[in-house]
């Protein structure tokens, strides 16, 4: 899960990140009082959930408060790789002398956290591993002792930051640390961090990424989900406890775990159809759950057949037979059902489905063939 | 042979009261694994099943029934403290099936067990299987037979649609390990490799991976240099969208983006084949044979 730019500086706050004085507006009169209560020239910045909002025209500078007013009414409805900006952030026009990044994120790798620190901020950090690798300085984070004050200098002294910053660096550093673990994230980034007119280390910017397994204690966190970030498919599969993508084919696909989901997506698109979605309805699903993920299917009037391939571990094949069962009895179904059910309770569950007109198939390949033909209208 | 589990396996259920223990240990029991033990707090005394004596703690349940194995299906929230409890018992090897521990939980969990002498896998995993012998997770055992291939997959149901073609073939594996799909996680593919490498009744293996991280790059490094068994495998994602899951500074500090293609050209000039769908991997493997 992703947070807003003005979320995530708002946690770096708690902690002791200086960040610029602002808030956030959602109508141009908003922005203008916010910006005459700042007495000050203000950059205001549009928050949408993706990259690149500069060079789509979705920040701008803004000396007075009416024309903070007038820069809020152009980027507020404004479209951002199609995202509508609902919001604003008006913060104080910061002063930059020189531009830094830091990031903490996960090294999966190294199975511990990795600290990331850079000469060239104000660029994405991707760029300058791609083209200047050696200006990036990385620590790493025993999991059991935390981050050290050495090691928070390494990473100072290794992107050559003036001595005197060295203490406000090592700060902001081990903040930025505890703001990643306490809140679960994936990756906390500050980007950039810049040294102001006033000589002071600054956070302009900054992004932070939840870890989903860490939500459930962090209620606080969770509340900030912004619903643009996913389709409205995707908002109520979340509601069921489904992993859900929106894609664009015509092949509705129903399976259990994200490995056979994946590869049952590459098979069809192998036998020339292309899946509607992203669907794995997750280990141990019950009959509700089976219902509620055929319902969200059936809704994208694109889908021209339902293919569910079900590999019984965990979960059990009479639960989701009788999940199609009541999808059947209560949703109104025109399209053509292919259904392989394979492993626990196999038997059980091609009992339960007997009755029902269903196109069935023993092997994965088989039962895609038949769903790319029922697609295109012919019976296989 | 086989690795990790097999007759020789005494296995503890941690969470074996609960709906998915319960279910799950009588099928590994109706396969032939012998399940020693439960442990759940405050049960301390009863029998699940009729005949498995649960205790409070694993420790105890260890020193009652000489336990070597211990399978976890305890909520994510309990998983990671259940593990850490039967590494302090002593359990040599442990399986976590649990799926949603916060990965920085599995970082220190991790951590800890690197000082310790047991192995994990999982979390997030079907289990592992050495057909025949002992079922220590949550697959159907009727898909397997006995034989000589080897199976490491990150994925669960993908490991199973494998096995499930190989069987219908007739070809026969000696033992199938799920490692997990969670970023941080005990075994991975360059020690299950290995084992299957050393194991005398493994002739070859199919690995099976999936899009994210550089897993299965460096599985493609350990097979170039350290197997002679041949190695087959599968990645799924090939269509999966880019950017639904992680950001990229993650992708930058393992030094890739964790693509499908990346992780077929790696396996690929190691010289394993790579399949195009799953059911094609028991073509490849009788090829081999």
């Amino acid at each position: 899960m992703k947070l807003h730019e003005y979320q995530s500086k708002r946690i770096f706050a708690e902690y002791g990140i200086p960040i610029p004085d602002g808030d956030v507006a959602t109508t141009p009169a908003e922005a203008k009082a916010i910006a005459e209560r700042l007495g000050r020239p203000v950059v205001i910045k549009s928050q949408v959930l993706v990259g690149g909002r500069g060079k789509a025209g979705g920040i701008k500078l803004a000396k007075t408060a009416d024309e903070a007013e007038a820069v809020a009414s152009q980027i507020l409805g404004m479209d951002i790789k199609g995202l509508t900006v609902k919001k604003v952030l008006v913060d104080e026009a910061a002063d930059i002398r020189s531009e830094i990044y830091l990031g903490v994120v996960l090294d999966r790798a190294k199975r511990q956290v990795a600290i990331m620190a850079s000469s060239e901020g104000g660029v994405e950090i991707e760029e300058v591993a791609a083209n200047t690798p050696d200006k990036i300085v990385t620590v790493h984070v025993h999991p059991l002792l935390g981050l050290q004050a050495y090691q928070c200098r390494n990473l100072a002294f290794g992107i050559g930051l003036p001595k005197e910053h060295i203490r406000e660096f090592t700060k902001i550093a081990q903040g930025l640390y505890q703001v990643f673990v306490e809140s679960d994230a994936g990756l906390a980034e500050i980007n950039p961090l810049i040294i102001n007119g006033e000589n002071k280390l600054q956070a302009v910017d900054g992004k932070i990424l939840l870890d989903d397994s860490g939500l459930f204690r962090h209620k606080e966190l969770a509340a900030l989900r912004d619903p643009d970030e996913d389709s409205p498919a995707e908002i109520e599969a979340r509601a069921s406890d489904l992993s859900y993508i929106d894609l664009d084919g015509e092949i509705g696909c129903l399976v259990n775990g994200a490995g056979l989901a994946m590869a049952t997506m590459d098979v069809v698109k192998l036998f020339g159809g292309s899946p509607a979605n992203f669907l794995d309805i997750g280990g141990g699903a019950n009959a509700e759950k089976v219902t509620a993920a055929l319902s969200i299917i059936l809704r994208d009037d694109r889908v021209k057949a339902v293919l569910i391939n079900i590999f019984g571990g965990i979960t059990r094949c009479d639960e989701v037979a009788n999940g199609i069962v009541e999808a059947i009895r209560t949703l109104h179904v025109t399209v053509p059902f292919v259904v392989r059910l394979v492993g626990v309770n196999e038997e059980e569950g091609r009992q339960i489905l007997a009755e029902s007109n269903l196109i069935t198939a023993s092997s994965l390949s088989e039962a895609v063939q038949k769903a790319v033909a029922a697609a295109k209208g012919e019976s296989a | 042979m086989s690795i990790l589990v097999g007759k020789e396996t005494r296995l503890l259920v941690q969470g074996i009261t609960g709906t998915q223990g319960l279910f799950h240990t009588e099928q590994m029991i109706a396969y032939g694994t012998n399940v020693v033990a439960g442990a759940v707090p405050g049960r301390g005394g009863q029998w699940a099943l009729g005949n498995v004596p649960v205790f409070d703690t694993v420790r105890e349940g260890v020193a009652a029934t000489a336990a070597n194995a211990s399978i976890i299906f305890v909520p994510a929230a309990f998983a990671p403290d259940a593990i850490l409890e039967s590494a302090d018992a002593g359990v040599e090897l442990i399986i976590c099936i649990s799926e949603g521990i916060p990965a920085l939980d599995m970082a220190k969990v991790r951590a800890y067990l690197d000082t310790t002498d047991s192995m994990l896998i999982g979390p997030n995993c079907p289990g592992l299987i050495t057909p025949g012998e002992a079922k220590v997770g949550i697959m159907a055992g009727h898909i397997h037979t006995p034989g000589t291939v080897g199976i490491v997959s990150r994925s669960g149901t993908l490991t199973y649609e494998v096995v499930y073609a190989l069987t219908a073939r007739g070809i026969g594996q000696s033992s199938a390990v799920g490692i997990g799909g969670d970023p941080i996680k005990g075994l991975n593919f360059l020690e299950i490799l290995a084992m299957f490498e050393a194991d005398s009744g493994t002739e070859q293996v199919v690995l099976i991976g999936e899009i994210g991280g550089t897993d299965e790059q460096n599985a493609a490094e350990f097979i170039k240099h350290e197997m002679k068994k041949p190695v087959t495998a599968f990645i799924a994602g090939q269509t999966a969208p880019p950017g639904k899951r992680m950001g990229h500074a993650g992708a930058i500090i393992s030094g890739g983006e964790g693509t499908a293609e990346e992780k077929i050209d790696a396996l690929r000039s190691a010289g394993v084949k790579v399949a195009r769908h799953p059911e094609e991997i028991a073509e490849l493997v009788a090829q081999n044979l």
